[in-house]
């Protein structure tokens, strides 16, 4: 449809600019693209290839200055020491409990918001989902620390008992402090649904399990998915939460933050692991729609 | 309704499991903030408000308040300005590459934050060689700021369609008159809401902040990060913390309201 | 009327973007010279006066190091407002450094070399700095912080790294550090250890002692077979670690909790546990010695507070102030005359302040080279190879 305006019709006399804009309609795009997009690419886009042209450098060893000569020495380490494989395992396979775990506490709390709760109670469950994403992060990694702590509620109700800081308490943190990024999609998706289904299921003889299965997660499950982009970022990003309920833990982020310290080269290319993993997880799940759920 | 009764009862409970969840450690914040205990003990042997006068008195905590306010209120605006252009250029335009567009503005977002917050320094350092300072914070945090504004104004752009633009056009209005009071009105709620998400993400920012920050600026993150072991800290970033929580209901309200008035009515 | 023409333009600008930006990065030179293995030191130039000062002044020190005691009445008395950075480790001040963001850098032997090589700091001019006049003379032009006669720093302080235990949690009085290698099994799970790749010389020194047959001669000079074996010793402690620590209140904290019960600490570290009313601990410089620190004062050559910076330098060891910091910090101070002013009147006694003798045994941090520091032959592992070892030990 077009923006220009019907033939015949006087536009020069008010507004001069106006005029000359409603013309010109790639004129208009381009100017509307241009710094978003200049920020985008050139700003953001720009230092991460630079970052990454830098995975191709070195530093020299004593006084740990980058030397501008190009090597594959860095791609060399990370590709055959088998400590980068095993961390990035570990850390695939932290994200994965995590997203599962967020997955099944999110569902149930989502449907009942969007199909059980009332309207009223819909809207204050959302205010009450996003709130903690506004409590610091870093006091909500430590008050499971405390949580967890052996004089702690936990150790307290298990009578000292409580699992030590490691990947199980680690686990627990980052599954809770990604949970209303899962909320949020599946709710939106919920709320996407027709209700008018479940009644027409229910008609057709089927039970809630079955409408469930059949019905509510083929439709959910982009929003499922789109939830899921963000845990698994997430955790692949995290390194802070590590240092602080993970006791001595090591994840990717951990060896990226502190080879950044002195081997920023080496770094980089540490970096290009949860790069990849995340562009290539994007990709997939762009085909099953959920970037536009996010 | 499909639900049983049982089937009803079992979802309310997993919902309300789902909540205790999501506030059990805000409630241990809020606690350890009247704690008379240094270090957390459990249970508190006692509560007390003196931590709360001593926050309120500590410079640190007030600068760092300062400079997330600054770093917040730049990064939103310049993710206002930039989000809406793209959301525009996006919806109202059909072009080849739109979706490779929506792709980048994810991206800020979708890769991990050290990814980020290394290629930014990197390139303040060694590409441009500037200094740190509140502008390299505000770059960083608006870099992601800006798909939280396009996600918002790109959805409400979709849902209310160019029809009454249009109609304002063939009326005889200019392209301005017709943003003016025509687009703008309708894009009012998102701009507030995608606004107030940004600010929020801005506001407890750590990862990238921690590379772009001068010495000399501390953010509140950035604050609470270097006081959250000190034995006479810890009670103080308690109370920051819970003052934080009890003060975001309003804005996180706000964009609620905002974007639920002009959603879809289920059907 | 709909347009017909493809609009291919923003593909194609990114791609062109995305190769312009990255061929200009990637020859656009980085600043700092691009240090030869350590035989040149770069050319930077010296101070010959000390100006007015700036009115600011921006460091990085170790925790504890400029605490409001003594810094607000330097900032009274020069009008320099301090900035400070607390860098947990080494590695993180040279890091820090070399953004040419800070003014100085109070640095550890590990990096003191580094910083000189790298040409991120410049040589001091001693005659500008009064007190330097009568500071231990076996601080002064030492191999860690001068270069061919010439300082590059003013000395701060000394100490050891010491093993520290809860006694409530832990049984007699301990004085080896088998209680962190060997014996870490008797506290599983709640052993503690410093969180840089330095860490292992405290394990070769312990190998020292008691596997001879090694021939390991000094914790920094190890070859291959030396670190693997230290390594190897690490890699077994690690079962038994709570938690590593580089932020000195993560150990505080984990000690007050009971989550970590013995381990390797600084006196300022047990100083404020001590301080707090939840634990107590006690410590001990083991009977196999121990590793330590020996701390400079350098500044930075893109120091744009210099002036501010050399009053600093000459600040932080007058007497009262290098006593105050000595006492905070627990560690030996540089200044000779520091020791009339310590709170404390056997402070100085019971650090071994002016026992040169005592100071020399201490094994003080430095940088491993593969040419061996203690000049043993060039057959030496470097720090790029023991930190990669370090990530190893942590899994």
């Amino acid at each position: 449809m077009s923006d220009a305006p019907p033939a015949g019709r006087k536009t020069g006399r008010r507004g001069g600019v106006s005029a000359f804009f409603a013309s010109k309609r790639r004129l208009r795009l381009g100017l509307l693209l241009a710094p978003p997009m200049t920020w985008l690419v050139v700003v953001y886009l720009g230092s991460i290839v630079a970052m990454f042209v830098s995975a191709f450098w070195t530093v020299d060893s004593f006084t740990e200055n980058v030397v501008h000569q190009f090597s594959t020495v860095n791609f060399h380490t990370v590709f055959t020491e088998p400590l980068y494989r095993k961390i990035a395992l570990r850390t695939l396979g932290i994200a994965l409990a995590v997203t599962a775990i967020d997955v099944l506490v999110a569902f149930p709390l989502a449907f009942y918001m969007s199909v059980v709760a009332s309207r009223r109670l819909r809207n204050l469950l959302v205010v009450a989902v996003l709130t903690p994403l506004w409590a610091s992060y870093l006091v909500k990694a430590f008050a499971w620390r405390t949580l967890f702590a052996p004089d702690g509620p936990i150790g307290w109700v298990t009578g000292g008992h409580g699992p030590d800081y490691g990947k199980a308490t680690l686990v627990v943190t980052l599954a809770y402090m990604w949970l209303p990024y899962m909320v949020i999609p599946i709710y939106a998706g919920f709320e996407r649904m027709p209700k008018s289904l479940f009644e027409a299921s229910a008609d057709l003889g089927a039970g809630a399990v079955r409408t469930v299965r059949a019905i509510v997660l083929p439709l959910v499950f982009p929003a499922i998915a789109a939830g899921s982009i963000f845990t698994f970022s997430l955790t692949l990003g995290d390194y802070i939460a590590v240092g602080i309920v993970g006791g001595k833990t090591q994840l990717i982020a951990n060896v990226i933050s502190e080879d950044v310290v002195l081997n920023q080269p080496l770094a980089a290319t540490v970096a290009l692991i949860p790069l990849v993993a995340i562009v290539l997880y994007l990709v997939a799940m762009r085909r099953t729609g959920a970037l536009e759920n996010v | 309704m499909f639900l049983t009764a049982r089937a009803r009862m079992a979802i309310r409970i997993l919902a309300f499991i789902g909540l205790a969840f999501l506030y059990l450690p805000l409630g241990i914040v809020v606690m350890n903030a009247f704690n008379t205990s240094q270090t957390f003990e459990f249970p508190p042997p006692g509560f007390t408000t003196k931590w709360w006068n001593i926050a309120a008195d500590d410079q640190g905590a007030r600068d760092g308040l300062i400079a997330s306010l600054k770093a917040g209120l730049g990064a939103t605006a310049i993710a206002l300005v930039l989000g809406t252009m793209a959301a525009f250029a996006v919806q109202r335009y059909k072009f080849f590459g739109r979706s490779t567009i929506s792709f980048l503005v994810v991206l800020p977002i979708a890769l991990p934050g050290i990814v980020t917050g290394i290629a930014l320094k990197n390139a303040f350092t060694e590409v441009l060689a500037i200094d740190f300072s509140i502008w390299t914070i505000i770059i960083g945090h608006a870099t992601f700021c800006v798909v939280i504004v396009f996600n918002n104004v790109q959805a409400r752009l979709r849902r209310t369609g160019s029809s009454l633009e249009q109609a304002s056009a063939d009326l005889g209005a200019t392209g301005w008159q017709t943003f003016r009071y025509v687009t703008f009105p309708q894009l009012r709620g998102a701009l507030l809401a995608g606004a107030l998400l940004a600010f929020g993400l801005s506001f407890d920012e750590i990862v990238v902040t921690n590379f772009t920050a001068p010495a000399d600026v501390q953010t509140l993150p950035l604050w609470i990060f270097g006081n959250l072991f000190r034995p006479n800290q810890a009670p103080i970033v308690n109370v920051v913390a819970a003052v934080l929580i009890v003060v975001a209901v309003v804005p996180v309200w706000i964009a609620q309201k905002l974007t639920d008035d002009a959603a879809g009515s289920r059907f | 009327m709909r347009t017909k023409r493809s609009r291919r333009m923003p593909t194609a600008l990114v791609a062109a973007s995305l190769l312009a930006v990255g061929v200009l990065a990637a020859c656009s030179s980085s600043g700092g010279s691009s240090g030869t293995q350590g035989r040149n030191v770069p050319d930077v130039p010296m101070a010959t006066s000390v100006g007015k000062g700036e009115g600011e002044l921006n460091l990085i020190v170790w925790a504890g190091y400029a605490e409001k005691q003594w810094v607000k009445p330097f900032e009274d008395k020069t009008g320099c407002q301090v900035n400070v950075k607390i860098g947990n480790t080494s590695d993180e001040m040279v890091s820090l450094m070399k953004t040419g963001q800070y003014d100085g850098v109070s640095a550890s032997g590990d990096a003191t070399l580094r910083l000189i090589y790298g040409g991120d700091v410049a040589p001091v001019n001693t005659d500008l700095v009064p007190n330097y006049a009568t500071v231990s003379d076996f601080l002064k032009d030492g191999n860690w912080n001068s270069v061919n006669g010439q300082m590059y720093g003013i000395p701060h302080g000394w100490g050891a790294n010491l093993l520290m235990w809860n006694p409530a949690k832990v049984k007699g009085n301990l004085d080896s550090w088998s209680a962190v290698f060997d014996k870490s099994s008797d506290y599983a799970g709640k052993v503690t250890a410093y969180d840089s790749p330095i860490y292992i010389a405290d394990a070769a020194l312990y190998l020292m002692k008691t596997q001879p047959d090694l021939g390991i001669k000094d914790p920094y000079s190890l070859t291959e077979k030396q670190l693997d074996a230290a390594v190897g010793l690490l890699k077994d402690q690690n079962k038994n670690v709570s938690e590593y620590w580089a932020l000195y209140t993560k150990e505080v904290q984990a000690f007050n909790q009971g989550t970590s019960v013995v381990g390797t600490t600084w006196q300022v570290i047990a100083n404020v546990i001590n301080g707090g009313s939840k634990a107590t601990v006690k410590t001990v410089l083991p009977k196999e010695g121990a590793t330590g620190w020996s701390d400079t004062w350098m500044i930075s050559s893109q120091a744009k507070h210099p002036n501010c910076m050399y009053k600093w330098m000459d600040w932080i060891i007058t007497p009262k102030a290098n006593a105050q910091v000595a006492e905070y910090f627990g560690e030996a101070p540089a200044q000779t005359k520091a020791c009339d002013q310590t709170v404390d009147k056997k402070f100085c006694d019971t650090y071994s302040a002016l026992d040169a003798d005592f100071a020399s045994r201490i094994h003080y941090w430095t940088t491993p080279q593969t040419q061996c520091v203690d000049g043993s032959g060039d057959n030496c592992t470097d720090y790029a190879e023991w930190t990669q070892k370090w990530q190893e030990v942590k899994g």
